[in-house]
């Protein structure tokens, strides 16, 4: 049984190889926790959508990985944040293909199905999305 | 970072190896391009193998590659899209890749031939029309 937890990894967000960086650590972070490769895919692709609009929207950023399993169950948390201008309507940045940045309009809403748990907080000034993936922990341990 | 684009006979072969950022990802679409534009390509094969992210962003730019090269008159098969990828590109929803999709570089080289070979029929025939061209 794995007690300690992984300690958490920050990746700030400046450029595009940013996001190479950021969706990096989450695969590696994720892998280290025991996620199998089908979860490392669905973060790591989740990371990058929303390091992408950090890039694209505001500039800068941060994305922090966080380890917050339990005894039981394996639990990732990952924050990207960023002061930009901020979402003005969230409802619609969640609908399919809906873009201001002149892209599919797929990222925010297709992050949002990869994740397990998914929020936005914005305002001008301060943007967070926080998303989540837990799983049951198996008795033998992933290499 | 450049992506190489190998050429055989009139097919290019293309495989990238590398997570590329964003900044390659475009780099590599005008190159491509280019390259269809000046050898006068009839089919490209992209093998994305090594690609164990491919986000929405990726997923537009190869669908919108496949598009340009087909408009240049190149027929285009992506090969290689790993398992983890294709469940995550239908999991995000959408057709986020518009373009033909092959297991591996073979069997894709085997459909840009059997389409090179289909168009070439229909387009050989057409020496003695009247200026106008047709679509089909």
């Amino acid at each position: 049984m794995m007690d300690a937890l992984i300690p958490s990894r920050r990746v700030t967000i400046t450029d595009s190889s940013d996001i190479v960086r950021a969706r990096g650590a989450a695969r590696s972070l994720a892998t280290d926790i025991g996620f199998g490769l089908a979860d490392q895919t669905r973060l790591a692709t989740a990371v990058s959508e929303l390091a992408r609009n950090v890039v694209q929207y505001a500039g800068s950023g941060s994305c922090e990985i966080i380890d917050a399993s339990v005894a039981d169950e394996m639990r990732i948390r990952i924050v990207v944040e960023d002061s930009g201008p901020g979402i003005p309507d969230i409802d619609l940045a969640m609908q399919d293909g809906y873009s201001t940045g002149g892209s599919l309009g797929a990222g925010l809403p297709g992050t949002r199905r990869l994740m397990e748990s998914f929020a936005i907080e914005s305002a001008p000034g301060q943007t967070r999305v926080t998303i989540g993936l837990a799983r049951q922990r198996h008795h033998q341990e992933r290499r | 970072m450049k992506i190489p684009i190998l050429q055989l006979g009139r097919i290019l072969l293309v495989s990238i190896q590398v997570d590329l950022t964003d900044t390659d990802a475009m780099q590599f679409q005008n190159d491509l391009v280019n390259k269809i534009a000046a050898t006068e390509a009839l089919g490209v094969a992209i093998d994305i193998t090594a690609l164990d992210v491919v986000d929405s962003f990726m997923a537009r730019l190869i669908s919108d590659t496949a598009s340009m090269a087909r408009l240049l008159g190149a027929e285009v098969v992506i090969c290689g899209i790993q398992p983890y990828v294709a469940m995550t590109l239908v999991e995000m929803g959408r057709d986020l890749i518009g373009a033909d999709c092959a297991f591996n570089l073979e069997q894709a080289l085997k459909i840009l031939n059997g389409l090179i070979a289909l168009r070439g029929d229909s387009t050989l025939n057409s020496g003695d029309d009247d200026g106008r061209s047709y679509p089909f």
